[in-house]
């Protein structure tokens, strides 16, 4: 019992003193624990994110569009393998992952249950949802448990260019003809809410919070990302003339924050509970691309095993 | 760990990202055989010009210290200032050393 306390309490001044946690290191079962769900959960939404997207590939209004989107998916699938990496020097098996969110149990970001109903979607996606995780990814880059942290890093270096593509092709519409213009607008009224909602439950309501900042997993609570996030992006949308859909939004010149509405935390629960516009679809998308892959992970084994036996005789 | 036998092993990825550089370990990934890993590095470690040279190790074959004895294990190490420049006493007047 004295012993776990030792090393409980070395654990927390490493931890203190800034250093980073590294996979051979002695941590608490709780930090593990926390880590794999959150690594996991965040891998997840990396592969789950490209469902949306890939949705419009063939249909991109030009070559250009076409590839940066293709470019752009591509990355997502390179974030979901960092961060399975990360997660696998914890001890889990990526094979036991990938069926946790095959199979339901694992969660992923809700955001990826919304549809992505026109192309502006595409510009709202890229300037909305990857700007409020680039919020959170940024501060994720000096998480104390090093793999997570170093795959941040790469992360926040790719996903600069998906927020102002995304930012672009929403500048583009609203310099466009008046549906055009209507068309990014209604992407921003559908998209808005939804993206406040990544940053996750109010303070408030956010028991493991305190824990996860104790052990620097996280350094700024959810409200906190969310208000920065609100006052960027406000800017942001009056700069290419687009409104934010909410009437309360009022900049407050005591606190230098805007103030804002209330989100309807209903919808919140009722998509992650699984009953979001898309949630079957996503995940039925992901089973069937797991299964029919199943033949290409066999034969790529028999054919190494093939190719070594050459080399043996 | 793994516990299909379809399932691919893990592989330490070393990106060079100049001539004359160090290889340095930029993360992992599964792959049937060395030359997939070479492959899945470059479409995943290198998609921004990243990189000129790829090493790729199984990581079963990487053995490393346990952090429990970092302090005994590097112990010898701790009391040699005389191994760094700045422990002696240059004359004054001398230059260029």
């Amino acid at each position: 019992m004295t012993e776990i306390k030792n090393l409980e309490e070395r654990f927390q001044a490493r931890i203190d003193d800034e250093q980073k946690i590294e996979p051979r290191d002695w941590m608490p079962d709780e930090y593990r624990k926390t880590l794999v769900r959150q690594i996991s959960q965040h891998a997840h939404s990396e592969v789950v994110g490209m469902l949306p997207e890939g949705n419009w590939i063939t249909r991109a209004p030009s070559l250009k569009r076409k590839a940066i989107l293709l470019a752009k998916v591509q990355d997502e699938a390179g974030h979901g393998l960092y961060l399975y990496s990360a997660c696998e020097t914890l001890g889990t098996s990526r094979e036991r992952t990938i069926d946790d969110l095959l199979s339901g149990k694992a969660k992923y970001s809700s955001i990826f249950n919304y549809p992505t109903l026109t192309w502006a979607d595409i510009g709202a996606v890229g300037w909305l949802v990857d700007g409020a995780a680039i919020m959170n990814q940024v501060m994720l880059c000096r998480t104390s448990y090093g793999p997570y942290a170093r795959a941040m890093v790469r992360i926040c270096k790719e996903e600069s260019f998906h927020q102002r593509q995304g930012y672009e092709i929403m500048a583009v519409l609203a310099k466009g003809s008046p549906e055009q213009k209507e068309m990014a607008q209604d992407a921003l009224n559908r998209w808005w809410w939804p993206s406040l909602m990544m940053f996750g439950p109010t303070d408030a309501n956010s028991p493991n919070s305190a824990q996860s900042i104790k052990w620097k997993i996280k350094r700024q609570s959810n409200d906190e990302l969310r208000q920065i996030f609100i006052d960027r992006t406000v800017q942001q949308a009056e700069a290419i003339g687009l409104s934010i859909p909410d009437p309360d939004l009022k900049w407050n010149d005591e606190t230098k924050h805007y103030d804002w509405g209330v989100i309807d935390w209903t919808e919140f629960n009722n998509v992650v509970a699984g009953n979001g516009p898309c949630n079957k679809e996503r995940l039925a998308a992901r089973n069937k691309a797991h299964a029919e892959g199943a033949w290409v992970r066999e034969a790529a084994v028999a054919y190494a095993a093939k190719k070594a036996k050459r080399k043996a005789a | 760990m793994s516990e299909n036998p379809n399932n691919w092993p893990l592989w330490e990825v070393f990106i060079q990202s100049k001539r004359g550089l160090d290889h340095k370990h930029v993360g992992s990934l599964h792959a049937a055989d060395a030359d997939m890993a070479i492959e899945n590095a470059r479409d995943v470690y290198t998609r921004r010009q990243e990189g000129n040279s790829i090493w790729v190790v199984e990581s079963a074959h990487i053995h490393s210290s346990r952090p429990e004895d970092a302090d005994s294990l590097f112990d010898p190490s701790d009391d040699k200032i005389y191994r760094h420049p700045t422990f002696y006493t240059v004359p004054e007047g001398a230059k260029y050393i």
